[in-house]
């Protein structure tokens, strides 16, 4: 049994790197500054770890090859989750590019009024060590923090120091729109774009303000970076013309899959067991965090390791400028979904 | 496998070859002398009547770190414009502005070029610019590390720490940045501006801590020279874009007292308040202190007209300046008690004075500055225009009655203002490929890079000769990277991957007790989740670190 310290988490977005795991074989407890986040998505049991065909046991070699096989029969595949790691961003966008492939992130319907926003008129916002040592005053608008991110507070704005506030504890904090509480996060639709109007007049007045958009966990903010290098926009595109295309509406993976628009489904889910794949008809392939559990068996369903468990890498935190380096704590024989998805893409 | 590079006429200032007609070989990589036991050539290129060169260098682009990707997200209508198709050997994208990176990498190749250099590499965001840069194919690459707002340096400088500490900083951050020289941006500007300054002259106090520009440029510039880096301190001036700034400049060139400075974009800093608009040329007196003080080089940050984006470390000035910005959308931001950024959209048109006069203040001091060893060809891409308009500039350089045509149709007043058509110069081909090669080398302090001598990478240029020097440099017939053929007839034909260029400098571990102190107070990440570890840029099984050597420590 041994102890790691100051590991990263990649759950919960607020680049939480303080927490310290007990390993016990392939078991992990976390032994200090977990919270209702964290330690369930790192202490989940492994569960059923070997790939399948049509819900039969297959060989690794097996799935990659009947992954391959599908792909290579379609006109226009869907790669939908996306959540994974840097470098499983990478194999993804490499996959879809040689496949005319549509990408498009879980999360990106409410990441849109945000994305929307900034590509009409920009906005003035800031990252969490700003907040920490320099926020005076918060205004939350419409999200419960909680909920979201429940060391935030603690990390961020109840803190022992603050470079340039005399007492941290007498910052202000205003709630609009929502009280907070301990339930699902919200945010006021349609209200993005006034609000970063809001925080660019203040600056224009003559004070410093800046806007922090709250949202973005399990790698959203990931696949958006490295599809924004990648591809230059920052989701939703769609390789099938040879190059890839942008439409924050029209790629959307429920959309394509109700429109009959898509002939095959991947789903990449890497840090949830419970979030599945849509419901549909077409065949679906599924790399997901070891032990997802199906109504409805995939085409084919490779269990992969989770990134920060299973093995090291990239994330991004949901201020977008920070990626942490995630450690690999433990050895379960599970593979990373770059190495599966650039298997699938070598088979092609 | 042994190449030979058969009667090309070789331009290699490095090695005082000026054009004469040579045989280059070329095996395992690099540049070997010919064989002297007569085994024969695997493969031969006959470039006879061809122009040879290295492999060029850009000394500062913005090709990789957050700023890039806003600017990215920001303007999908730029990247609609500009679609660019998978092909048999390379990755599909988008490129004109802001490329995507695998965009980036293939254009930068197929004008000839095998090295960038990222000039604003933020520590916190370090991380991302190598990601980037590890997913642009062919080229090498490397960053600037950014200080001069990051509050622990100033409190430093506040509480007098000495300059031993200060210099175990700088080359701490490097090491865990994975950088290969010091950049600074408005020294102290970006800091302020949390403070709710607008405006930082280069005298003028944070209204926080006791320090002022001058001051932390000193610092820096002292603290690279004495950790041994090459590259000289990397200077974003204050004031950037401000009427009047050609004087903040000079007292920039003469506060830092003859250390190595490199002034970055210095087309963007060099402008005074004469004439009917207040606006005015201060290239002449640019150039002549640069020509008197050999401890500075400049990057000229030419602009070019038509549609970018500006993405600067410098939220103070951009914030500013995004009364301009084309289409009017914005962004900035504060960042981690670390810098800050900006990204403004530009459209520089012909027929409006001030862009007008700016595009001719970077040519005149490309032509009045005498020494080509010290300024670079830049277009602060995407910032003066994207990179992909070099073989453009190259011409305007090199062709006097092109460059005069051009001028004769920008604006009439901003005509009058420039001294452009009086300049005769033309640049050689010798000076050029010291600009773009040689010169950038030096400068940048790399190893075995920008000369075609043996034992060097074989990053080979080859070009065919004509007059029309753009159409001469937009497609070399054949580019070489590390000995392998990666673009021919200006496409490419092979991806490499590129090596990243870093220093390691040596510094007292004592530094690390107050960094722990620091980070652990104030900051959100773990000291030693911070520094990059050398597994992050190779794991991928593509990227490579070569670190080259510090200049002798005394
Ligand atoms: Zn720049």
């Amino acid at each position: 049994m041994t102890e790691i310290t100051e590991i990263p988490s990649p759950f919960c977005g607020i680049g939480t790197d303080d927490l310290s795991i007990q390993i016990d074989g392939t078991q992990l407890t976390v032994t200090s500054n977990g919270c209702a986040v964290n330690t369930p998505a790192f202490e989940q049991a492994i569960g059923d770890s070997l790939p399948s065909i049509n819900g039969q046991t297959a060989t690794l070699e097996q799935a990659v090859a009947k992954a391959a096989e599908i792909l290579r029969n379609t006109q226009q595949p869907v790669f939908g989750g996306c959540a994974s790691d840097v470098n499983g961003m990478r194999a993804l966008l490499a996959l879809a590019d040689k496949t005319g492939a549509v990408v498009d992130n879980q999360n990106f319907n409410i990441t849109r009024r945000n994305l929307l926003a900034m590509q009409d008129s920009g906005w003035m916002n800031c990252t969490l060590a700003e907040i920490k040592n320099r926020c005076d005053l918060l205004l939350i608008v419409g999200t419960d923090v909680e909920g979201f991110a429940p060391r935030f507070f603690e990390r961020y704005l109840w803190t022992e120091h603050a470079m340039f506030l005399d007492k941290p504890g007498d910052r202000e904090v205003i709630y609009l729109g929502k009280a907070p509480s301990g339930s699902a996060s919200t945010r006021p639709d349609g209200k993005v774009q006034s609000i970063c109007s809001l925080v660019k007049d203040i600056n224009l007045q003559g004070n410093r303000c800046s806007g922090f958009p709250l949202g973005g966990k399990e790698g959203d903010q990931t696949a958006n970076q490295v599809c924004g290098w990648t591809t230059g926009y920052p989701a939703r595109v769609n390789y099938a013309r040879g190059f890839p295309e942008y439409d924050p509406f029209l790629y959307d993976t429920q959309t394509l899959l109700n429109n009959g628009e898509a002939d095959a489904l991947l789903w990449l889910q890497s840090f949830n067991q419970n979030s599945r794949p849509p419901h549909t008809q077409v065949p679906s392939i599924v790399l997901g965090r070891a032990g997802m559990q199906f109504d409805q068996a995939p085409a084919v369903y490779i269990p992969i390791g989770t990134p920060g468990i299973d093995h090291a890498g990239h994330a991004y935190r949901l201020d977008n400028v920070v990626a942490i380096r995630l450690k690999k704590l433990r050895d379960a024989g599970l593979p990373s979904s770059a190495d599966v998805l650039s298997a699938i893409e070598h088979a092609l | 496998m042994l190449i030979k590079l058969t009667g090309g006429r070789v331009y290699d200032p490095a090695s005082g070859i000026d054009g004469q007609q040579l045989d280059i070989y070329v095996e395992n990589g690099r540049i070997v002398a010919p064989p002297s036991d007569g085994r024969p050539v695997d493969q031969e290129y006959d470039l006879r009547g061809k122009v040879v060169m290295s492999g060029a260098i850009d000394m500062h682009t913005h090709i990789g770190g957050g700023k890039g990707n806003i600017a990215r997200t920001l303007l999908p209508e730029d990247h609609r414009m500009d679609p660019v198709a998978r092909t048999s050997v390379t990755r599909s994208g988008n490129g004109h502005a802001m490329p995507s990176s695998f965009i980036a990498g293939y254009r930068y190749a197929e004008m000839g070029y095998t090295a960038c250099f990222e000039p604003a590499v933020l520590p916190i965001n370090a991380r991302q610019a190598h990601m980037e840069m590890g997913d642009t194919p062919i080229v090498d690459k490397g960053g600037y590390v950014m200080l001069g707002s990051d509050d622990f340096l100033l409190r430093m400088l506040t509480a007098q720490k000495d300059q031993k500490a200060i210099n175990d900083y700088v080359a701490w951050t490097l090491n865990a940045a994975k950088g290969i020289g010091i950049k600074v941006v408005n020294a102290g500007g970006i800091n302020a501006f949390k403070f709710n300054q607008r405006k930082l002259d280069l005298d003028e106090k944070n209204s926080h801590y006791d320090v002022t520009p001058r001051q932390i440029l000193q610092t820096l510039a002292k603290a690279v020279q004495e950790i041994g880096v090459k590259h000289p301190l990397h200077v974003h001036g204050c004031n950037l874009g401000v009427p009047g700034n050609v004087d903040t400049t000079l007292d920039t060139i003469q506060g830092v007292e003859g250390l190595p400075m490199h002034l970055t974009h210095i087309q963007f800093h060099s402008y005074g308040t004469e004439g009917d608009f207040k606006f005015s040329s201060g290239a002449a007196q640019i150039a002549e202190a640069i020509n008197k003080n050999p401890n500075i080089s400049a990057d000229v940050g030419q602009i070019l007209f038509g549609q970018t984006v500006t993405a600067s470390g410098d939220n103070m000035r951009q914030h500013a300046n995004h009364r301009f910005a084309n289409p009017n959308k914005w962004v900035c931001m504060d960042i981690e008690c670390d810098a800050g950024c900006g990204v403004v959209p530009f459209k520089y048109k012909d027929q409006n004075f001030v862009n007008a006069l700016q595009w001719a203040i970077g040519l005149e001091i490309f032509l009045l500055v005498e020494d080509p060893w010290r300024i670079f060809l830049t277009t602060d891409h995407p910032n003066g225009a994207p990179f992909t308009s070099y073989p453009h500039l190259i011409r305007l350089l090199m062709d006097k009655s092109f460059r005069n045509d051009m001028l004769a149709t920008i604006h009439p007043e901003a005509q009058k203002m420039t001294t452009l058509a009086s300049i005769d110069r033309e640049y050689t081909l010798n000076e050029i490929a010291i600009m773009t090669r040689a010169g950038a080398a030096r400068i940048i302090g790399l190893q075995d890079r920008g000369a075609l001598a043996e034992g060097n990478w074989a990053d080979i240029t080859v070009y065919t000769e004509n007059a029309d020097r753009q159409t001469m440099f937009s497609k070399p017939d054949y580019v070489f990277k590390d000995g392998e053929l990666v673009v021919r007839d200006g496409e490419v034909v092979k991806v490499t991957w590129g090596t990243t260029h870093i220093v390691k400098p040596d510094y007292d571990l004592s530094i690390e007790r107050d960094l722990q102190h620091y980070f652990d107070r104030y900051l959100t990440m773990k000291l030693g989740n911070f520094k990059i570890s050398d597994d992050e840029i190779t794991e991928d099984g593509r990227g490579s670190l070569s670190v080259h050597p510090l200049r002798g420590v005394a």
